[in-house]
């Protein structure tokens, strides 16, 4: 069995006083698709941070491919190859998608003093790696990225990342201010992301959502792994049930005087 | 020019979506307006040399002013750098006689200096570079008063410079024309190439965007702000200094109007205030039509008052316009 690329065994996290994350176990396998299910509060952006680099755990160990290693800042992780997509895309609204595809990491023709950005290749490069994955309405580099649909944008970030060789994506909230198609849109990049073989860990309170990709769920409760469990063990109501910390989402309903067959 | 795409060729369209057209509609308008009222001397020679001299002293800072708004930060303090370098020019060599190279060059390092300054409160504390340029813009023009004072004992030094200085940076060609209009069109140069050319052109469009996704891009984002202020700061000592070997004396005072002057012309030109779009021909195009209007207020015989209301106008309309052209260029898609 080979080592999973990301690992995390008995992270603890606290600011100070506060313990936000309580003996967190977890990992992720080349190829598979990691939800963390949480509702908010429950300590999801505190454990993307942690995986990203951003936060060194207070207590525990981070492996991967099976060796131990500490992230001294988020470019670290990044140079290991860990990619994080927030929900909109950390993209720059009014760059073109060449210029945003290649921030940082600009191609250039000429030398020394007189490097010239190579806006063709990078606009060429940027829109082949997002046609690659199945979004080819997106034919044109020099379009804003502002002009783009929030499900493209998220798509553009994803093959971004993975353009530049990620090997655990971290997609942090991807679908949640989308409408349903352009979900359907992000979900089938994720699809195709596993299916390249990367390490994808989804972060979600769409049920629906993490059960059209999943293959592994972790669901979040106040800092701690409510429940682990694989695809096809538990059902949808048995989730969001799970995500509202234990009290049945019909109880909740109840409570608000709604009717759940609205 | 970057109208002329290789591949999209010219067209109407593309040119509608290019974020200076509003600018260049505006300029059009503007002249259009002053040269009806203005008669044969605006248009000719004397109105163009009056307000292309206007133009060159506040384009030459309004372009750094500009690169600094699209990485999302301000610059006031340029007001108080022009008099500040003018000052130890004009000390330097006016005073204690030294070379007139002398005097340049410690101007111009006065600039960088305060730039330097600039940068390092900006990335090293929260304050926002707003209020820590009106800080320094103030400290700055105390210290000029104080050290004219203790120095010279007054707030107005004279210098004469030497004929090869005085031809290259306060010469007037045809006696109209001042030369800093070549030295701003060889900084527009620059700064085109900076913005739109170099791969550093992508960091500060990426800066002004998000600066927190630039810094996780692998920018060095503080090391880039301080290089804008100290860009900002060598400009505006720079003007200083043409004004020293154009007047012949320099003052503790004046330069303050270059403080919204420079970034009335940026708006105008179409730079995003909160950072992230913005473009080197809006900001010359901005810095002309203010321009314009500044002068041709006069050659119109208008009442000066006038002016000013023309151009607050202008600023509201810039600012509208520029929205709206922005949205155009949002929805831009290459037709099929």
């Amino acid at each position: 069995m080979t080592a999973p690329v990301l690992e995390l065994r008995n992270i603890d996290k606290s600011f100070g006083p506060i313990d936000v994350l309580h003996n967190i176990t977890l990992q992720v396998k080349a190829g598979e698709v990691l939800c963390l299910l949480g509702d908010n509060g429950a300590g999801k952006s505190t454990l993307i941070k942690t995986l990203a680099g951003v936060h060194q755990p207070t207590r525990g160990d981070i492996l991967m491919d099976g060796q131990p290693v500490q992230f001294s800042g988020p470019r670290d992780a990044a140079g290991r190859g860990i990619a994080t997509v927030h929900q909109f895309g950390g993209t720059f609204p009014l760059m073109s998608i060449g210029r945003s595809f290649f921030v940082g990491v600009e191609p250039t023709k000429g030398w020394g003093p007189f490097k010239r950005f190579d806006r063709k290749t990078a606009n060429r490069i940027a829109v082949e790696a997002v046609q690659n994955f199945g979004i080819t309405r997106i034919d044109d580099g020099d379009r804003l990225v502002g002009g783009l649909s929030g499900g493209e944008r998220q798509s553009l970030a994803i093959a971004r990342a993975v353009h530049f060789g990620a090997r655990v994506l971290i997609l942090d909230e991807p679908t949640a201010a989308l409408g349903v198609k352009q979900a359907a849109h992000v979900l089938r990049i994720v699809n195709e992301a596993k299916r390249r073989g990367l390490a994808v860990v989804f972060i979600t309170h769409q049920v629906m959502h993490a059960m059209a990709v999943g293959d592994h769920f972790a669901v979040l409760i106040r800092g701690a792994i409510a429940a682990d469990f694989h695809k096809g063990e538990k059902t949808r109501e048995e989730i969001s049930d799970l995500m509202a910390g234990g009290e049945s989402m019909a109880d909740l309903e109840a409570q608000l005087g709604t009717n759940a067959t609205v | 020019m970057q109208t002329a795409r290789g591949e999209a060729g010219f067209s109407l369209g593309t040119l509608i979506r290019r974020p200076e057209t509003g600018s260049l509609i505006g300029f059009v308008a503007v002249y259009l307006f002053f040269a009806a009222l203005g008669g044969a001397v605006f248009i000719g020679a004397p109105g163009w040399s009056s307000w292309l001299n206007i133009a060159a002293e506040v384009g030459i800072i309004a372009l750094p002013v500009g690169l600094l708004m699209i990485s999302g930060e301000f610059d006031m303090s340029v007001g108080s750098i022009v008099p500040a370098s003018s000052m130890t020019a004009a000390i330097l060599c006016g005073y204690f006689g030294f070379a007139a190279p002398v005097g340049i060059v410690a101007a111009l390092c006065v600039g960088l200096a305060i730039g330097y300054v600039n940068g390092i409160l900006v990335t090293r504390t929260t304050i926002p570079s707003l209020i820590v340029t009106i800080g320094m813009m103030f400290a700055v023009m105390g210290l000029t008063l104080g050290f004219a004072v203790l120095i010279k004992g007054s707030t107005s030094v004279s210098y004469v410079p030497d004929p090869l200085t005085k031809s290259l940076l306060g010469h007037f060609i045809n006696g109209m024309f001042n030369v800093s209009i070549i030295w701003w069109i060889g900084f527009v140069a620059v700064f085109y190439f900076l913005l739109h050319i170099s791969p550093l052109g992508n960091w500060i469009y990426a800066l002004g965007g998000d600066r927190e996704s630039a810094r996780s891009a692998g920018i060095p984002t503080d090391k880039l702000t301080i290089a804008l202020f100290m860009l900002s700061g060598f400009n505006a000592a720079f003007v200083g200094v043409a004004q020293v070997m154009t007047y012949q004396s320099a003052q503790v005072a004046g330069g303050q109007s270059f403080i919204f002057n420079s970034i009335m012309c940026v708006v105008i030109g179409g730079v995003l205030l909160t950072g992230g779009a913005g473009s080197v021909i809006g900001i010359v195009l901005g810095t002309m039509t203010f321009a314009v209007v500044n002068q041709g207020i006069f050659f119109a015989a208008l009442d000066p008052n006038i002016g000013s209301i023309i151009i607050g106008a202008l600023l509201l309309l810039a600012v509208l316009s520029n929205d709206k052209f922005r949205a155009l260029a949002m929805s831009y898609s290459k037709k099929k």
